[in-house]
């Protein structure tokens, strides 16, 4: 029951870049808390030894040969821009 | 009493039989493609299955089906058929809005994998589905757009998140529809619905242009009127892609034909897991008269367990939750969709579109998974989950050593009234019997198998073999063609 | 009290691929604005990434020029950080099953002058990892515009461990893994062009202590000069803040070449948390043997190799050596004239590449490759000097001449009248004669055992014979009068 405890709402919004109300951030950390009291059963499972799944059916060196090919004209790549100057997206301005 | 009649509207055959009267000039694409679109016209109001439809695109490309089958050059059974797509699947020209107010303007300049395919196969594409907002959801309540209701009673749900397609199937409007489905989201609204679901083999059918809800879950698969339908739409839609590193390359049997090559008898499965707690009795009754008739056809039913089942919800809501706050953190407003129009510098511009353009469900599940994944606690959580979902595919590896499929409900109830869940544990425990398929990258098919005494539609689940869908179909077959279920239609 | 400096450097190098690493659009640069995207470049809703099979090829073959033990088995990761240069808001790299691990750079230091050779050292690295470049931001004055050609390149990070103890070493580091990356065909690493990128932790400590001091991120340096400059620095402003009796805080800064400064552009405080998992969408990577001894089979020799057996196999010296090993061409083209020059020739045709050549082509402003003088017009020039045809002087002009119009020497040399006068052997011995009787001194000096002091009865000769003499012939013959008298 440790973890779900100290679920700090507002670092996780903070690193999921999200703006949350103070009511969704009440009701949000209720919710989640029912969920993770529910995920808490995990912790009964012995997984020792257990190799965990990434991927149900896995496979090895899916690539594919390095050949050029066409990409996107501009005009189609800034379709669904918001904001375009320059054949470029426009943000505001971004300081370090 | 019940609400589900026979009909011989063209909008309401399945591809099998259009197919034919296609082949024989009886009708035209066209002709079938205007049935579908009076058809929405009429009904659409009252289902709202629909995101948006471009009826003079569908009737251009039923006219050109129309002109290849007269030149001699029709491409196959889908060939001239309305197939509608979910509103997660990139259609060329087409809006791809995955119901959220995030992507409510945006429009796709490519192809999915397989609207490419069903191109080929000169299926008419027709419409984008509602959802749940990036497919997270059960019910299609979480679209931002509207409610999709269920055509058995329009005050219930179709089920989610692909419930615009699976209601637009049972509506009428449209022939087979496509959706997704992460941990049920084909399946349960099959369910709900009354139509036919089937879930692939993760890595059976191209994830490319499949907006990703949880990577290593989603796959796509088709609502159909029959189990032979869709066997003639996975046909189509299968096979290895080079774009999709997770696609396998496994040969593609003839689905059609393997219903009738592969007569049985099967050994069935049951595990007992599903038929606990939880489970309304009109569906465990339905289940138990579909598990009698394939007893009775000869197959053998054997009780198999799925011990870690119980854990199948926490392990999805970990894996599922961390993918998807992965997943959508390109939705950022800035190379494309909504932008907010108050944000004074970058951090700013991100907090807010993502806070305007994302509903709430989606948010609740961004934090969950950025929490999971946070600094200190990936080992408690996702590594946890990981190993434990390891588990839960050896379940179901153990019990296909003694049988060929395993047999359960598809829902623990039929369909809900809309806003009987509030909340999202809830909602969260309707996928308790889907789940466990996606956790172990299997085929899970609903079958419809039964109406409530409220008239409301039964879905049993088979569940299959790894990239052994030809027997999957065709145990469903073998029930399906028996019965009459799946091709009633609601009154509306 | 006396302090040392720790250095790690961590290296971003493009790889040279036709693709990105993640998608087949094309890669490249100096490309309009967002011509080198695609629905997966733009993180468009609904696309996957396919690796770039390549960029593999080329990381395992860095790996294996710098000694690491190449993983048999790694797999991708996310790194998840918002920045509008990031299309999806995550970085597919490597985090904790890197490709490669281990291994060194060998560097050169600073000999005690130009022509001495300084002391080798090898630098260990951590490890080597494969991830994709984000793309270029545009600042403006109210806003910024985004660029996404770059976005998704094949890049590679390479770390080496807090080893490196001072910015000369840090400078030879970045010079050898340079050379190393062109050499084995990996990347171009134009800093100019961003194929290589440089961000330095640094951080000092008391001679003798064993933990680590307080670290600083030095970042932008945009050449390896810059390396250099900013390293030494930041090195004297912590020993500065140090010795004024302040700490040292963990922070970013941001060295300006230019001006020779640096500011702080965040603390600790901002640390990320990039929540990194196995990404999804990609399958894990295993490199067998079979895999690993083909690329092997693709590995040049290393300039260090080289020069050392430039030194042995052409008795080139150092000055000779340390310009044309560090150019795999260069050091090919002389290859090319020392073998057709024949034995005993290569210190000439050495010299004629790394002074004239060079020279002419820096004029010029040519690349080797376009150089219209080929190997076999050097070998041919140096022949015809050893055989006496040609004078110093004339050479040269034959050297221009041919330079500019790509003829053979001998064919410059028979149309312009260059070739020596031929000198009487008779005439010759008679000059020679007159100058041993002319210099007993230098004969006594020479019979004596010191072998330069023939050199004092050639200036005579060359005299009398107005320059024409063959050298060659002049000392054949001086010996044998030497010998006889």
């Amino acid at each position: 029951m440790a973890a779900n405890e100290d679920l700090n709402i507002d670092r996780i919004a903070n690193l999921a870049r999200l703006a949350l109300t103070p009511e969704e951030k009440v009701k949000f950390s209720a919710q989640l808390a029912d969920v993770l009291t529910n995920i808490e059963k995990l912790k009964q499972v012995d997984v020792t030894g257990v190799e965990p799944t990434a991927h149900a059916f896995p496979v090895y060196n899916v690539w594919a040969d390095d050949v050029a090919q066409a990409g996107l004209t501009v005009e189609d790549a800034l379709r669904n821009a918001p904001e375009k100057r320059d054949n470029m997206i426009v943000v505001p301005k971004v300081v370090e | 009493m019940s609400t589900a009649t026979m009909s011989s509207e063209l909008f309401n055959k399945s591809i099998a039989e259009l197919a034919t009267l296609l082949e024989a000039r009886t009708i035209t694409s066209v002709e079938l493609t205007q049935a579908v679109i009076g058809r929405t016209q009429a009904v659409e109001e009252r289902i709202k299955a629909f995101n948006s439809f471009d009826t003079g695109d569908a009737l251009a490309q039923a006219a050109a089906s129309d002109v290849r089958r007269a030149a001699g050059q029709a491409l196959g059974p889908l060939d001239g058929i309305p197939i509608g797509i979910k509103d997660v699947i990139a259609v060329t020209g087409q809006p791809l809005t995955a119901s959220s107010k995030m992507l409510a303007n945006f429009v796709s300049p490519y192809d999915a994998t397989v609207t490419q395919k069903l191109k080929k196969a000169g299926a008419v594409i027709w419409g984008r589905l509602n959802l749940d907002e990036f497919a997270m959801g059960s019910s299609t309540e979480n679209s931002a757009f509207h409610t999709t209701r269920n055509p058995y009673n329009l005050d219930c749900v179709p089920g989610g998140s692909s419930g615009g397609s699976a209601a637009a199937l049972a509506a009428g409007e449209a022939i087979a529809t496509l959706g997704s489905d992460t941990g049920g989201s084909i399946r349960q609204p099959a369910a709900l619905c009354g139509v036919v679901g089937l879930k692939p083999t993760y890595g059976l059918v191209s994830r490319f242009g499949l907006i990703a809800f949880a990577s290593s879950l989603d796959q796509i698969g088709p609502f159909t009127r029959t189990v032979e339908d869709a066997a003639i739409t996975l046909q189509a839609i299968a096979g290895h892609d080079e774009r999709d590193s997770t696609s396998f390359k496994v040969e593609i049997p003839d689905y059609r034909a393997a219903l009738k090559t592969k007569k049985g008898p099967w050994r069935i499965g049951i595990p007992k897991e599903y038929f606990g707690e939880g489970l309304d009795p009109e569906v465990a009754a339905a289940v138990e008269k579909a598990i009698s008739f394939y007893e009775k056809m000869g197959c053998e039913i054997k009780n198999v367990s799925l011990p870690h089942t119980e854990y199948g919800v926490g392990v999805y809501y970990i894996i599922a939750t961390a993918e998807c706050s992965s997943n959508l953190s390109r939705y950022d407003g800035v190379r494309y969709g909504h932008r907010s129009t108050d944000a004074d510098n970058i951090v700013d511009l991100y907090f807010k579109s993502r806070a305007e353009g994302f509903g709430p469900e989606v948010k609740r599940r961004i934090i969950l998974g950025t929490y999971v994944l946070s600094s200190g606690y990936y080992d408690a959580y996702y590594l946890r989950a990981q190993k434990v979902r390891t588990l839960i595919r050896q379940d179901f590896l153990n019990a296909y050593k003694e049988v060929d499929a395993i047999i359960t409900p598809t829902t623990p109830t039929p369909a809900f009234k809309r806003g009987a869940k509030a909340d999202p544990l809830a909602m969260y425990l309707c996928d308790v019997y889907t789940i466990g398929v996606n956790l172990a990258g299997l085929p899970g098919i609903s079958v419809p198998c039964g109406f409530s005494s409220g008239g409301l539609p039964i879905g049993m689940q088979l569940i299959g073999q790894p990239f052994k869908e030809a027997d999957l179909l065709a145990i469903a077959n073998a029930y399906d063609s028996a019965h009459d279920w799946a091709r009633r239609t609601p009154n509306l | 009290m006396k302090y040392e400096a720790v250095i790690g450097l961590e290296v971003h190098v493009q790889i040279k691929t036709h693709s990105k690493m993640f998608t087949r659009v094309a890669a490249g640069y100096g490309q309009p604005a967002n011509t080198l995207t695609d629905p997966v470049v733009l993180a468009l809703p609904g696309v996957l990434p396919v690796m770039n099979k390549a960029a593999l090829d080329a990381i395992i073959k860095a790996g294996l020029l710098l000694g690491c033990d190449i993983a048999p088995v790694c797999k991708w990761d996310r790194k998840n950080y918002f920045y509008p240069d990031s299309p999806k808001n995550y970085q597919i790299s490597q985090f904790d099953q890197p490709i490669c691990l281990n291994g060194s750079v060998e560097i050169e230091l600073p000999g005690a002058a130009r022509n001495i050779q300084g002391e080798h050292k090898k630098i260990a690295l951590t490890r080597i990892h494969l991830e994709e470049d984000v793309g270029k931001l545009n600042h403006e004055a109210f806003d910024s515009l985004v660029d996404y050609n770059r976005a998704g390149t094949p890049l590679m990070e390479i770390v080496s461990e807090p080893v490196i103890k001072s910015a000369e070493e840090a400078y030879a580091y970045l010079t050898s893994l340079r050379a190393t990356m062109i050499y084995g065909g990996i990347s171009d690493c134009d800093m100019e062009k961003g194929q290589l990128r440089c961000d330095a932790n640094i951080s000092i400590r008391p001679v003798g202590e064993t933990k680590l001091g307080t670290k600083v991120e030095l970042k932008n340096l945009n050449s390896i000069s810059y390396v250099r400059d900013g390293i030494a620095h930041e090195i004297q402003r912590q020993l500065a803040v140090t010795q004024a009796g302040g700490t040292i805080v963990q922070e970013t800064r941001d060295y300006d070449g230019q001006t020779g400064t640096s500011q702080s552009l965040r603390s600790k405080e901002m640390a990320h948390d990039y929540r990194y998992f196995p990404d999804p969408d990609l399958m894990p990577v295993k490199v067998d043997a079979a895999w690993k001894a083909r690329i092997q089979g693709e590995c040049p020799e290393l300039p260090f190799v080289k020069q050392t057996r430039f030194q042995a196999e052409y008795a080139l010296p150092y000055t000779l050596t340390s310009v044309l090993v560090w150019d795999r061409a260069l050091a090919a083209y002389f290859e090319e004239a020392a073998k057709l020059a024949g034995p005993g020739k290569a210190q000439a045709v050495g010299n004629w590449i790394v002074n004239d050549l060079q020279r002419e082509l820096g004029a010029a402003k040519l690349d080797l490759a376009d150089s219209k003088v080929r190997p076999a017009h050097i070998a041919e020039l140096v022949k015809l000097i050893d055989a006496g045809t040609l004078l110093s002087n004339a050479a040269k002009e034959v050297f221009i001449a041919m330079f500019a119009s790509g003829e053979a020497p001998a064919a410059i040399v028979a149309s312009k009248g260059l070739a020596a006068a031929p000198i009487d052997n008779a005439e010759l011995e008679g000059w020679c004669r007159e100058a041993i009787a002319a210099n007993a001194k230098s004969v006594a000096e020479f019979k004596a055992g010191k072998e330069s002091a023939i050199n004092g009865l050639k200036g005579p000769i060359m005299k009398a014979s107005k320059g024409k003499a063959n050298p060659k012939l002049v000392d054949e013959t001086l010996r044998r009068l030497l010998a006889e008298a």
